[in-house]
């Protein structure tokens, strides 16, 4: 089975000459369908950059990406909007709602860029925000919401499409310790559904929720291990 | 993504802002409005002016004795007059095709009085066809006849001036009016032609011209020749007629000699004309500046727009918005600015030409409303293009790293 994520060999580099800096040296990662990954590291070791590559959001400098068997080294701006929109539904530790526009709204907006009709599209952000269990929140603007409603309302968002990945970057972050109980067992609920997860953190006890740990530092995988469940 | 999704999200970044997007509107609102109003203006100006000229006849010349430029020739000993017999030999179908009438003048400066009121006026001495000439329709009562003038009886017909001044709400017919101490019969009125600024067309009284020689002006030259071309097209050719044929009864040598001097009507019309076209042209472009600042205004605030709102660019790009939807989004936000902006600028126009300004009525130019409009909603797409492109070339990644 064509794994969700591989990345073979990818590096990233910032400037040049004096200047250079290696965010990423080299990383080789395969991700497999359902499951449920904590990528870990302290600040700078490169894991935001690997988010943003393995999120279609930048490109690397050196290596492969194939993201659910479509390699997408080469796609122009345009083809990694429709990638983004269709594979990937990210999470953010800032929310990333738009301000001013219903929860509702927010979560059909990829769907909206997607194309779908408006009715299909209502009934299909209804039942991810009821499945979040946010559906008596729907027309409640983002400031009206908590945190812990906004980052539901963000995970009702990137679920609504059917992504084959869900791309959280600390979800829990920005989340006192109540709502990320919350955060993290609806995570977990998504894997049992089988979705595939990958978790940016650099915190060891949401880290101990995912099936893997894949530690990095300096821009180098140092450790990959399975929790034991 | 259709369009009419695009377009929903550009109306709530809109409202999302009111103020800000009101003021920004105002600026278009303004611009599109002067454009209207000041054009209405210029073209209720020429329309005042040229209905003036037009209420004296727009297919009559004018041949007036003597000349008004100062550089005479000094060889020239004398001044032949302009006579009853040069009008007759205007009205010639071989050399002057385009001559219908020629109608000789003459005018005496006098106080008419009626019972205890008295009023300033000049007696123009003429013939009936004067009338048909100088486009002065009889109102009431009969216009002189041949038999008046053959027989020097004391008719006078009145315009509406000075009925107003002597009669009040008399009925002026078959009274006696007298004027420089010659007693007349008012025989008919000539209908209200309208005054407009700078000549009032109904300041006229109107009796035979063997009447007005013989009793208040003596003999001499006439004031001028009405001449009544057969259109106002051929008014010019008739102009050359008359010129040719006066210069020759004259003994005229050249242009600096004439003793006469032919006023064309329609050619006053049409210098009239082009010179408030040129004042209608310079207000216009004044008002098209403001329509430019408003424009600049849009670009002005869609770049703040962009920069505030990069984060959810950002955001948007994320979950898969492509280049050309924020790029679409961004610009209709500028279009509807500039569409509502305009459509509001063109109502208030409408409205704010109903109001007579200066004495002027101002007459939409229907052009310049299309026109006015069209420009507004094309600068939403010009001045909304830089932002909104700068908005969608955002990488995903650095707008939502912006906070």
């Amino acid at each position: 089975m064509t794994p969700v994520i591989d990345l073979q060999g990818i590096t990233k580099v910032y400037g040049s000459g004096d200047t250079e800096v290696r965010a990423l040296d080299g990383i080789d990662l395969s991700i497999a369908r359902g499951d449920y990954v904590a990528i870990m590291g302290a600040s700078g070791s490169g894991k935001s950059t690997l988010m943003n590559i393995v999120g279609a959001l930048d490109a690397s400098t050196e290596g492969h990406y194939a993201l659910d068997g479509i390699s997408i080294d080469d796609l122009d701006e345009s083809a990694l909007s429709i990638v983004r929109n269709r594979k990937i539904g990210f999470i953010f530790q800032s929310f990333n709602l738009i301000p001013r526009t219903s929860a509702l709204s927010n979560v059909e907006l990829p769907l909206v860029y997607r194309g779908v009709r408006r009715k299909e599209r209502r009934e299909r952000a209804i039942a991810a925000l009821a499945s979040v269990g946010l559906a008596d929140r729907m027309h409640h603007m983002p400031n009206e919401l908590s945190g812990g409603q906004q980052q539901r309302v963000a995970v009702a968002r990137a679920l609504v499409a059917e992504p084959s990945l869900l791309l959280a970057d600390e979800p829990t972050g920005n989340l006192d310790s109540r709502s990320t109980g919350d955060v993290l067992d609806l995570m977990g609920e998504l894997h049992d559904q089988g979705r595939t997860i990958v978790m940016i953190t650099h915190e060891d006890d949401v880290a101990a929720h995912a099936g893997r740990v894949v530690t990095l530092v300096d821009g180098r995988i140092s450790e990959d291990q399975r929790n034991s469940a | 993504m259709n369009v009419i999704e695009t377009v929903r999200i550009g109306l709530q970044g809109i409202a999302a802002n009111k103020l800000r997007s009101g003021l920004t509107m105002l600026g278009i609102l303004i611009g599109v409005a002067s454009v209207i109003v000041l054009m209405a203006i210029g073209n209720g100006a020429s329309v005042a002016v040229t209905a003036s000229i037009e209420s004296l006849g727009t297919n009559t010349l004018t041949v007036r004795h003597g000349t008004f430029s100062g550089d005479r020739d000094s060889t020239r000993t004398q001044f032949k007059d302009l006579t009853v017999d040069d009008a007759v030999a205007l009205v010639d179908p071989i050399l002057a095709p385009d001559v219908v009438s020629a109608t000789p003048v003459v005018t005496a400066a006098t106080t008419c009085t009626f019972e205890g009121s008295s009023y300033s006026t000049s007696v123009t001495g003429t013939w009936p066809s004067y009338f048909d000439a100088s486009n002065s329709p009889i109102g009431t009562g009969t216009p002189l006849t041949a038999d008046d003038v053959l027989n020097s009886r004391r008719s006078i017909v009145l315009g509406q001036t000075v009925i107003g001044e002597l009669f009040g709400d008399v009925d002026p017919l078959e009274k006696t009016v007298t004027c420089g101490g010659v007693p007349f019969t008012v025989v008919g009125t000539i209908e209200e032609k309208g005054s407009s600024g700078f000549l009032d067309a109904d300041d006229v009284a109107v009796a035979p011209l063997s009447t007005v020689q013989s009793k208040l002006t003596g003999y001499g030259s006439l004031d001028s020749i009405l001449v009544q071309a057969s259109s106002s097209e051929t008014s010019t050719a008739a102009e050359s007629e008359v010129t040719s044929i006066l210069d020759q009864r004259h003994g005229t040598t050249s242009e600096a000699n004439r003793d006469y001097q032919v006023l064309n009507q329609a050619a006053l019309i049409s210098t009239v004309q082009d010179t408030i076209g040129i004042f209608t042209v310079l207000l216009g472009a004044v008002a098209a500046i403001s329509l430019l600042v408003g424009g600049i205004g849009i670009t002005n605030i869609m770049l703040v727009t962009v920069t505030e709102r990069t984060r959810e660019i950002g955001i948007r790009k994320a979950i898969g918005a492509r280049k050309s939807a924020i790029m679409t989004q961004f610009l209709i936000e500028a279009m509807v600015l500039s569409v509502i902006g305009g459509g509001i600028g063109v109502l208030l126009a409408l409205l704010a030409t109903r109001i007579t300004i200066a004495d002027v009525t101002p007459v939409i130019v229907p052009s310049s409303v299309i026109g006015a409009f069209v420009v507004s909603v094309s600068i939403g797409l010009f001045f909304g293009s830089y932002p909104a492109n700068r908005a969608a070339s955002l990488r995903p990644i650095e707008a939502l790293r912006h906070e």
